[in-house]
């Protein structure tokens, strides 16, 4: 199912049918997110008219930006990896453990997270690219054990009093004239944290890896179809172990800018990260079928999601279960919207191909 | 010459052993038991007490396996058909058992979260615990079959939402049960002393094997997993069968959440059936079938339930916290899953190749 495939007989179907599946979900991800930020800034008011609203989102989703990333180049390849939280979790713990117990230095504790982050990726990827066992069942077994390890490291949750390591976690990155007057008028600064800036990098990153690098262009014919891939002569195996292994690094990596939000290590950290990852992922455009998906989308189907909590818990819906219910509510309609685009392309093209065929029997 | 013809059938029996899909669990199962009896033999032990209002009853490890293990067998006999069906797991059971768990709370107690008699008949209670179940079972079926959605995801939605669910039907309060005839689903019934949730465990048993010998629900679970395609054009509707499967993991999630809130006459949103999916999951795996769908075999994922509890039984006497088994049971999967995925396999079968003619001359 590659997009070229997919947009085959564009002229019937005028300016939907003309673009591509990701970027038409991508576009409608975007425009979603646009709407309600109109809305609560309309209908809602007060916090949502403050630019620092807007940075404390990302601040606050940062490391579930970089998972989701991580997340994305898996699915685009046709896989799925959900030990993102659990390996997010063992980061955390793992480095409070190192900085506070063992009085660790930050880039000890920075290399800690790339290591478990590797090793995840090393062990997953080898286990579903060359031994051809479910992705599903491994990172499902990878969850169960890093939720189950961060235990083992360590029971019971608490804060992190490394000074290096606060000092690191305070720094603030003031952004110049976006600022805002308190109750008593005093200007406050608009900041945001490292953590962004590390997100937005990688974001970065990963897109021009995804639209302009060979490899990058092998995940997408690897996850739209596996036999014609193979038959191009791009190396199947390797590409999807470089999946999992770049989703594992990413997840070291997402693990850390979570602990420097965080600033503790508890074994309920991260809890449900995998399923957000998934759901932004989705959300974004990313097919689960595989080899449709994009980066920009992604970190769109994140700050929806994280939009769509701050609307519900600010008009007035703010008890604890409403945020399972709607993140699974949204990843329910955005999963039917894209099967039934699936289905319908499907019709389309079927249709649209079979005139060809009569004429090319004359 | 004849020594040779012993060997190769003693080898051909070894090997008709390993094909048996009921090996592995059996051999998972000894191996357990064997580990247990060198370690301590004690772990064996069965003693006959009595509780409070002077009725007998046994306890031990073995009784608490076969007591804890039921809910994971009634949860692998469902996940077993829809493994079969629609190619993947069901990640939800764990989140479905809180909310029916909640359901049969709320319909016994009403609004008053402590009352002092019941609100409802029991029965009334379990039977609209088994729609809202079937419900979920039906809410996951349709978005597998009609929306074709990966199983595994499709499910991911009610595996975040379920506990929610849970909490709001109750409204996030912990109801009590103070009569006594409800723990006894979860517990003895006066005069006998094995645990109910074993009968009611060996109760579904019998009516699944029963269905799936009177009708033909098995074969054409076993023909839609191995080729959706061909059972289509054979005149089967394999969207109403993987449907029906959902449907039957939901009651059997129904039944495994009476006996749950039956256990402590309470729930705890966040904690019940905790993690209990992936055991599921496991049970199916260590019964030798294939999560790939296709072939099925009951009695070996029932028996792999058992030995998961066994499993976990021997964890916590070795004094394994709580929280830290997923991390040994992961081994286990993958431990498991390696060993079955095709390549190792046919690696494994080689290395056996090589090995045998090297023997066969040095019996010559």
């Amino acid at each position: 199912m590659s997009q070229k495939f997919l947009t085959a007989g564009k002229s019937r179907r005028g300016l939907i049918g003309s673009l591509s599946d990701t970027n038409l979900l991508m576009s409608i991800t975007i425009i979603v997110f646009i709407a309600m930020y109109l809305f609560a800034i309309f209908g809602l008011g007060s916090g949502f008219q403050k630019a620092q609203t807007f940075f404390n989102i990302l601040n606050a989703n940062a490391a579930l930006i970089i998972l989701a990333c991580g997340m994305t180049l898996v699915m685009i390849t046709g896989g799925i990896d959900i030990s993102v939280g659990g390996m997010a979790a063992l980061v955390s713990m793992s480095s409070a453990v190192y900085l506070d117990m063992h009085s660790g230095s930050v880039w000890g504790a920075m290399l800690i997270s790339l290591g478990i982050g590797l090793a995840f990726g090393l062990v997953q990827g080898y286990l579903i690219a060359y031994l051809d066992i479910q992705p599903f069942i491994v990172t499902l077994a990878g969850m169960f054990f890093a939720r189950g390890m961060t235990t083992i490291v360590n029971t019971n949750p608490f804060n992190v009093q490394n000074e290096a390591f606060v000092k690191l976690k305070e720094t603030r990155i003031i952004i110049p004239g976006m600022g805002s007057y308190n109750k008593r008028g005093d200007y406050i600064d608009a900041y945001i944290e490292i953590g962004v800036i590390v997100a937005l990098i990688v974001v970065a990153a990963l897109f021009v890896f995804l639209k302009w690098t060979k490899t990058g262009r092998n995940f997408y014919a690897v996850g739209g179809n596996k036999q014609s891939a193979l038959m191009l002569g791009i190396n199947v195996k390797r590409t999807t172990f470089l999946a999992y292994l770049m989703c594992g690094i990413l997840g070291g990596i997402g693990g850390f800018v979570y602990f420097m939000h965080v600033g503790s290590g508890s074994a309920t950290h991260a809890a449900g990260a995998e399923m957000n990852a998934i759901a932004s992922s989705i959300i974004g455009g990313t097919m689960l079928t595989g080899g449709v998906g994009n980066i920009i989308g992604t970190l769109f189907g994140v700050l929806s999601l994280a939009l769509i909590q701050n609307i519900v818990s600010s008009i007035g819906l703010d008890q604890a279960w409403w945020t399972g219910i709607t993140n699974a509510s949204m990843l329910c309609i955005f999963l039917v919207v894209q099967s039934v685009i699936i289905a319908r392309r499907k019709k389309a093209n079927l249709s649209s191909s079979r005139p060809a065929e009569a004429k090319g029997a004359k | 010459m004849s020594q040779n013809t012993k060997n190769n059938t003693a080898s051909s029996i070894i090997t008709a052993m390993f094909r048996k899909q009921i090996f592995i669990p059996l051999a998972a199962l000894l191996i357990l038991a064997l580990f247990n009896f060198i370690m301590d033999p004690s772990f064996f032990k069965i003693t006959l007490g009595h509780n409070s209002n002077g009725d007998p009853l046994l306890s031990g490890n073995i009784i608490s396996i076969i007591d804890y293990g039921s809910e994971l067998a009634i949860l692998a006999v469902g996940m077993t058909l829809v493994t079969a069906a629609s190619r993947g797991q069901d990640i939800s059971v764990g989140a479905a058992i809180a909310i029916s768990g909640s359901v049969v709370l709320r319909v016994l107690c009403g609004t008053n979260s402590r009352p002092d008699e019941l609100q409802a008949p029991i029965i009334v209670a379990f039977i609209i615990s088994c729609f809202v179940a079937m419900a979920c079972g039906a809410f996951n079926g349709v978005l597998v079959s009609v929306f074709k959605i990966q199983p595994m995801v499709a499910t991911l939605i009610l595996f975040t939402a379920g506990r929610s669910i849970a909490a709001w039907i109750n409204n996030n309060e912990l109801p009590v049960v103070t009569d006594s005839t409800f723990s006894v689903f979860g517990g003895y019934i006066p005069g006998i002393p094995i645990p109910t949730p074993f009968f009611i465990a060996l109760a579904c048993f019998v009516v699944i094997f029963l269905v799936l010998k009177f009708t033909t629900l098995g074969l054409y679970v076993q023909s839609v997993g191995i080729n959706e395609e061909t059972s289509r054009l054979n005149g089967l509707n394999p969207a109403l069968i993987k449907f029906i499967t959902y449907v039957i993991l939901g009651l059997c999630v129904a039944v495994a959440g009476l006996i749950k809130v039956s256990r402590i006459s309470s729930i705890n949103y966040s904690v019940v059936a905790k993690d209990i999916e992936m055991d599921a999951i496991l049970a199916v795996a260590l019964g030798g079938n294939a999560l790939g769908g296709g072939k099925f075999n009951i009695s070996a994922s029932i028996l792999g339930a058992y030995v998961i509890q066994f499993l976990t039984t021997t964890l916590y006497k070795f004094q394994v916290q709580s929280d830290a088994l997923p991390a040994y049971k992961a081994v286990v999967v993958i431990l498991l899953v390696v060993l079955s995925a095709p390549i190792v396999r046919e690696k494994i079968a080689a290395l056996f190749r090589k090995l045998r003619p090297a023997r066969a001359e040095q019996n010559g």
